[in-house]
C-alpha cells in the first residue's frame, strides 16, 4: 500500500513535469490559432526550459539571497502539490494524507516565496506586481477554502483523495447544486490562484497591467527558469485536481500496472482537454480592471458560502 | 515541602533579589546583573509550571485576617501550562532586555517593574481563588504600568499611551472583579472550586460570564477593548513590548479558559456565539489594521488583536460545539486555541524583539524608511522570518498546526454521524472558516510585507544603510524564540498531548503523537506530520538542486547594477515600492472599513501642468473604534467637566453662596 503510494506520487511528479510545459505550449498554441497568428508550437515552454537553463542569470547588485532560493522554494512547493494532490491515483501516502488545508498552505508557500523574489529586486514594478499578487491572493484564501469545504462535506472529511473517492463512487453528488456552485467557485479561485485570465492577463507586455509578470521581470536565467516551471506545474496540477473533481473517472483506486497506465493517460486528456477549454475562453474574456477583481473573488465567495450552508440546511 | 511549592517559593525568592538588587547595583553592571536575575526569575516559572502541568501537587497558602476563604496558591495542570508559556516569554524577553536595555529602559524603576510584571504574570495562573488571582492580576497591571513610564521624559506620546493604558486596564480590572463578585454571590465563597458549583444556565451566570469576558478580553486585545494597544506597544521597548504582546495577552486567554473550562463549563450555546463573534470581528479587524500599518510595532500589536482574535474564535467554537454535544469536534477547537495561544506566545515574542533589534541598530520602525536589512543583520533577518512565517501560519511553523487543528475541528463539527448539529452551527462553522481564511490571507499579506520591506531590497534610508547586527545576548533570545516557534510546528504532537491533559478532566480530548511526533486528532480523524511533511520536501529538494548545480557550475551568476528594472533608475532606493505603498490596493478594497485620509500635494515646475517638481502624498488610516465609539464618549465626558469647570471658577463669592445655599438646605431639612 505505502509502496504503490510512494509509485504514484513518483509517476505524478515525472508526469507532471514533463506534461506542464506542454501544457502552457498547448494553451499558447490553440490562442494562438483562434487569434489567427501561426504560434510557436506546441514544445516552445520546453525549449524555453532549456534555454534559460543554459544561460548565466543576471541579478541586482543589491538583491539577496531570496532571489536564488524563491524560485528554487516555489518550484519545490508545486513539486509537493504534485506529489500530494490526486491526479493519477488517489492511493494515500502515509502520514501525510492528502489534507485540503495542508495543500492550500504548500501553495501559499509557493505564494510568498514568488512574491517575496518581486521585492528583492528591489524596484518599482517588482513591488507592484507582489503587492497586487499578495492582494488577489489574501482574497482568493476563503473562496478556495470554503469551495473544498463545500466539497467535502458529502464525504466528510476534508481529504482530497477520499473526497475524490466519493465522488467516484457516487456520480449523481458530481451534479449536485451543491457541488455545481462549489466548482464554479472553486474554477475562479484557482483562475485567480494561476494568474489567468480575467485576474491577470499571462500574455501582457505591459508592465502596469502586470501581476505574475511583474514580479518575475527581474529574474533571469535559471531562476526564471524555476519561477516559470513552478508557475506551469501548480496550474496544471490544480487543473489537474479541477478536472479529477468534475471528472472522476479514470483514477487509479487500487494498485494495478494497467490501472496506473490508465490513470496516467486519462489524466493526461483531462488536463488537456481543460487547457483547452480554458484557452479558448481566454480569447473570448478581457482582463478585469484590478479593482474589479474583489467583486469578481466576492462573488465567487458568495457562491462557495451558498454552497456550504445549503449543503447542511437543505440537504 | 513539594517540588511545586519549592518552585513558587523559589519565584518569590528571586523576585526579592532581583527587587534588592535593581536598587543596589550601579548603572555598569544592573542591566546584566538583573537582567540574568530576571531570566532566573521567569527560568524558575517554567519548571514550576512544567511541574504542575505534569500534575505535581503542593500549595501556598497566604494567612490573612479578612472574613473568606484563605488566600491559596496551587497552579492546576492548565495553570502550570500558561504559567509554562508566560515564563518561557519572560526568559527571552530578560535576556534580550540585558543586551537591549539602554539609558531610561536600564533605569532603577525599569528592571524594578520588569521583575514585578514577571512575578505577578507568571503567579496568576496559580491562583485558586478570586482575591489572590486579582491581587497577582493587579501586580502584573502596575509592574507593566511602571515598565512604560521609563521613556516618557524623552518622548511626549508616552503619556498619553500610559493614560489609555492605565484606563483600559482599570476598566478590564473592573469587569473582572464584577464578573466574580457575580459568582461569589452566588455561591457565597470566593475559591475557585466552590464557584464552580453555580449553575451555568442562571442569570448569574450569564450575566457573569459576559462581565468576565469583558474583562478578560480587555487583557487580551479584543476588539472593542483594543483602543490601547496600538498606543502602547509601539511606546514600549522591544523586550518589554514582547513580554506584553507575547506573555501578558496569554493571562487574559488564561482568564477566559478559567471560566469556560473550569468555572462554567457546559455554558448555554449562546455564550459560544458571543465568543465566536468578538473573536471573529477581533481577528478581521486586528488583521485589517495590521496588513494597512506602517509602523513595524503598530503592525505587530495590531496582529496581536488578529492573534487573539482566533483564539477566543476556537474557545467559542468549542463552547457552541459542546452544547450542541459535537464533544469531539469541540474538544478539537479546545486544544486548536491553546495550541493557538502558545504559538502565537512563541511568534509574537520573537517578532517584538526582531522589532527591537532593528529599532537598536536603526532607530526607526517606520517600514517605509527601513529595507536591505537581510544583509546587514542577518541573525535578526533569519530568526524574524522564521516568526513571520509562524504568524502568517505558513508549514512547518507552530502557526501552521494550530490553524490547522482548528479549521479541522470547525469542519467536523457542523455535522455528527451524518446528522446535522444544530442551524446554528451550520451557519456559525462555514462562517468562522471564512473569517479563518480570510484572516489567514491578509497575515501572509501583511507578514510578507514586513519582512519583505524591512529586510529585502535596498535600504530606503540612511540609517537603514548603517545598520549592524545586535549583541550576541540578544541574538541568542532571538534563536531561542525562532527555533520554539520552528519546534512547536516540527513536533507538535507532544505538545498537543500535554494541552490535552491540561484541559481535564472536564474536557478529554482524544489526541494521540502520530508519525514523527505529528499530531493525530482521534476524534475528528485528523492526521498531521509535519516532519514527515519536510523530509517528502527534502527528497524532492534532491533533484532541483542537482540541476541548479549542473547548471551553475557552467553557468555562473553575474550581478549588475541595473539588469532590467523597466528600463532604468533603479539606482534610486527611494524609487522602490514602500509599506504604504505595498498595502494600497487593500486600503482600497477595504475603503469603507478603514476609511483611509489621503493628502496628496502636487507642486508643479513653474507655469507648467504637465511637469511635476515634487509630490507631496500623506495618508494616515485612524482606528475607526476608537474615533467612532470611545471618541463620543470622551467627548461627553470632556463636556460634563467643562460644566464642571464653570460651577468651580475660583470666585470666593461662589462659594460662599454655595455654602449659603447648602447651610440653608441642611436647616430646612432638619426642621422638617
Amino acid at each position: 500500500m505505502t509502496g504503490a503510494a510512494i509509485a504514484i506520487a513518483l509517476v505524478q511528479l515525472v508526469l507532471f513535469v514533463f506534461l506542464s510545459p506542454l501544457l502552457i505550449g498547448v494553451i499558447r498554441q490553440v490562442r494562438a490559432r483562434l487569434e489567427g497568428r501561426a504560434g510557436a508550437g506546441i514544445w516552445q515552454p520546453w525549449r524555453d526550459v532549456r534555454k534559460l537553463l543554459t544561460k548565466d542569470p543576471v541579478r541586482a547588485a543589491d538583491s539577496s539571497w531570496m532571489l536564488a532560493a524563491g524560485p528554487v522554494t516555489l518550484l519545490v512547493s508545486s513539486l509537493l502539490l504534485v506529489a500530494l494532490l490526486p491526479l493519477v491515483g488517489t492511493l494515500p501516502l502515509p502520514l501525510i494524507p492528502s489534507d485540503l488545508f495542508v495543500i492550500v498552505s504548500v501553495m501559499l508557500i509557493g505564494v510568498v516565496a514568488l512574491a517575496l523574489v518581486g521585492l528583492d529586486a528591489g524596484t518599482a514594478f517588482g513591488g507592484m506586481g507582489s503587492s497586487r499578487h499578495m492582494t488577489v491572493a489574501a482574497l482568493v484564501e476563503p473562496t478556495l477554502l470554503l469551495a473544498v469545504y463545500a466539497l467535502s462535506i458529502p464525504a466528510g472529511t476534508s481529504t482530497l483523495s477520499l473526497i475524490v473517492e466519493t465522488r467516484l463512487a457516487n456520480p449523481a453528488v458530481i451534479i449536485s447544486p451543491v457541488s455545481l456552485l462549489a466548482m464554479v467557485a472553486l474554477a475562479i479561485a484557482i483562475m485567480a490562484e494561476t494568474s489567468r485570465l480575467p485576474v491577470d492577463n499571462p500574455s501582457t507586455h505591459l508592465e502596469l497591467t502586470m501581476l505574475h509578470e511583474a514580479m518575475v521581470l527581474e529574474a533571469s536565467g535559471r531562476d526564471l527558469a524555476w519561477l516559470e516551471l513552478g508557475s506551469w506545474l501548480k496550474l496544471a496540477a490544480l487543473l489537474g485536481l479541477l478536472s479529477n473533481l468534475i471528472v472522476p473517472w479514470g483514477v487509479l483506486t487500487e494498485f494495478s500496472p494497467l490501472g496506473l497506465l490508465v490513470g496516467v493517460v486519462t489524466v493526461t486528456v483531462k488536463i488537456l482537454a481543460l487547457g483547452v477549454v480554458l484557452s479558448v475562453g481566454e480569447v473570448f474574456l478581457a482582463k478585469a480592471r484590478l479593482f474589479r477583481v474583489p467583486e469578481l473573488l466576492a462573488g465567487s465567495f458568495a457562491l462557495a458560502l451558498l454552497a456550504v450552508t445549503a449543503s447542511y440546511l437543505v440537504a | 515541602m513539594t517540588a511545586l511549592e519549592a518552585g513558587m517559593l523559589g519565584q518569590v525568592l528571586l523576585l526579592a533579589l532581583a527587587v534588592t538588587g535593581a536598587l543596589l547595583v550601579g548603572t555598569r553592571w544592573r542591566s546584566r546583573v538583573i537582567g540574568t536575575l530576571c531570566a532566573l526569575l521567569a527560568a524558575a516559572g517554567i519548571v514550576t509550571g512544567a511541574i504542575a502541568l505534569f500534575g505535581g501537587e503542593g500549595s501556598l497558602t497566604i494567612p490573612t485576617a479578612l472574613p473568606m476563604d484563605p488566600l491559596v496558591l496551587s497552579p492546576d495542570r492548565l495553570g502550570g501550562l500558561v504559567m509554562m508559556v508566560v515564563s518561557a516569554v519572560g526568559v527571552l524577553a530578560s535576556l534580550f532586555g540585558i543586551g537591549s536595555a539602554r539609558v531610561a529602559s536600564a533605569s532603577r524603576t525599569s528592571w524594578v517593574s520588569m521583575a514585578v510584571f514577571l512575578f505577578g504574570m507568571q503567579l496568576v495562573p496559580a491562583a485558586t481563588d478570586i482575591v489572590s488571582f486579582l491581587l497577582f492580576w493587579e501586580i502584573m497591571t502596575l509592574g507593566s504600568t511602571a515598565l512604560l513610564l521609563a521613556h516618557h521624559a524623552t518622548r511626549g506620546t508616552v503619556a498619553s499611551a500610559i493614560v489609555w493604558y492605565s484606563a483600559m486596564s482599570q476598566l478590564s480590572f473592573f469587569f473582572v472583579l464584577a464578573g466574580f463578585a457575580v459568582l461569589a454571590a452566588a455561591t457565597g465563597g470566593t475559591g475557585f472550586s466552590g464557584l464552580a458549583t453555580v449553575d451555568p444556565a442562571s442569570w448569574q451566570a450569564s450575566l457573569a460570564f459576559v462581565l468576565l469576558l469583558l474583562g478578560f478580553g480587555g487583557k487580551a486585545e479584543l476588539v472593542p477593548l483594543h483602543v490601547w494597544v496600538p498606543r502602547v506597544l509601539p511606546e514600549a521597548p522591544g523586550h518589554v513590548a514582547a513580554a506584553m504582546s507575547g506573555a501578558m495577552v496569554n493571562i487574559g486567554v488564561y482568564g477566559a479558559l478559567l471560566v469556560c473550562v473550569r468555572l462554567l463549563p457546559n455554558g448555554p450555546a449562546w455564550w459560544g456565539v458571543l465568543l465566536m463573534a468578538l473573536g471573529g470581528l477581533s481577528a478581521l479587524y486586528g488583521i485589517l489594521q495590521a496588513s494597512v500599518a506602517s509602523n513595524l510595532k503598530v503592525l505587530l500589536a495590531y496582529s496581536t488583536t488578529e492573534n487573539m482574535g482566533l483564539v477566543f474564535l476556537g474557545l467559542g467554537a468549542s463552547v457552541l460545539l459542546r452544547a450542541d454535544d459535537a464533544t469531539a469536534a469541540a474538544d478539537a477547537a479546545l486544544v486548536a486555541a491553546l495550541l493557538l495561544m502558545v504559538s502565537h506566545a512563541a511568534f509574537k515574542a520573537t517578532l517584538f524583539l526582531g522589532a527591537g533589534a532593528i529599532a537598536r541598530s536603526t532607530g526607526e520602525m517606520n517600514l517605509d524608511r527601513l529595507g536591505g536589512l537581510g544583509s546587514r543583520m542577518p541573525w535578526t533577518a533569519a530568526t524574524f522570518g522564521a516568526a513571520a512565517m509562524g504568524a502568517a501560519a505558513l508549514p512547518v511553523t507552530s502557526g501552521f498546526v494550530a490553524e490547522w487543528m482548528l479549521l479541522q475541528a470547525l469542519i467536523h463539527g457542523s455535522r455528527v454521524d451524518g446528522e446535522v448539529v444544530s442551524v446554528t452551527a451550520s451557519v456559525a462553522m462555514p462562517l468562522a472558516v471564512a473569517v479563518i481564511a480570510l484572516t489567514a490571507g491578509l497575515a501572509l499579506l501583511t507578514f510578507v510585507k514586513a519582512y519583505g520591506i524591512a529586510f529585502l531590497a535596498r535600504p530606503r534610508s540612511p540609517k537603514a544603510t548603517q545598520a549592524r547586527e545586535v549583541p550576541v545576548i540578544m541574538r541568542v533570545s532571538l534563536v531561542l524564540g525562532a527555533l520554539g516557534v520552528i519546534a512547536l510546528g516540527l513536533v507538535p504532537g507532544p505538545l498537543a498531548v500535554a494541552i490535552a491533559s491540561a484541559v481535564g478532566p472536564a474536557f478529554a480530548p482524544d489526541v494521540r503523537t502520530v508519525g514523527l511526533a505529528g499530531v493525530d486528532a482521534r476524534g475528528i480523524d485528523a492526521v498531521l506530520d509535519p516532519t514527515t511533511f519536510v523530509v517528502l520536501a527534502a527528497l524532492l529538494l534532491v533533484p532541483v538542486l542537482i540541476a541548479l548545480f549542473a547548471s551553475a557550475r557552467r553557468h555562473p551568476t553575474r550581478t549588475s547594477p541595473l539588469p532590467w528594472a523597466g528600463g532604468g533608475s533603479r539606482l534610486r532606493p527611494r524609487m522602490q515600492y514602500t509599506a504604504t505603498s505595498y498595502a494600497e490596493p487593500l486600503v482600497r478594497v477595504f475603503d469603507d472599513v478603514l476609511r483611509p485620509s489621503r493628502d496628496v500635494e502636487v507642486t508643479h515646475v513653474g507655469e507648467s501642468r504637465y511637469l511635476v517638481e515634487r509630490v507631496h502624498v500623506e495618508q494616515s488610516v485612524s482606528d475607526v473604534i476608537e474615533t467612532r465609539f470611545y471618541r463620543p464618549m470622551l467627548n461627553a465626558a470632556q463636556r460634563f467637566g467643562i460644566l464642571a469647570r464653570r460651577a468651580q471658577n475660583g470666585s470666593i463669592h461662589r462659594y460662599l453662596s454655595y455654602s449659603f445655599v447648602a447651610l440653608l438646605s441642611v436647616l430646612i431639612v432638619v426642621s422638617l
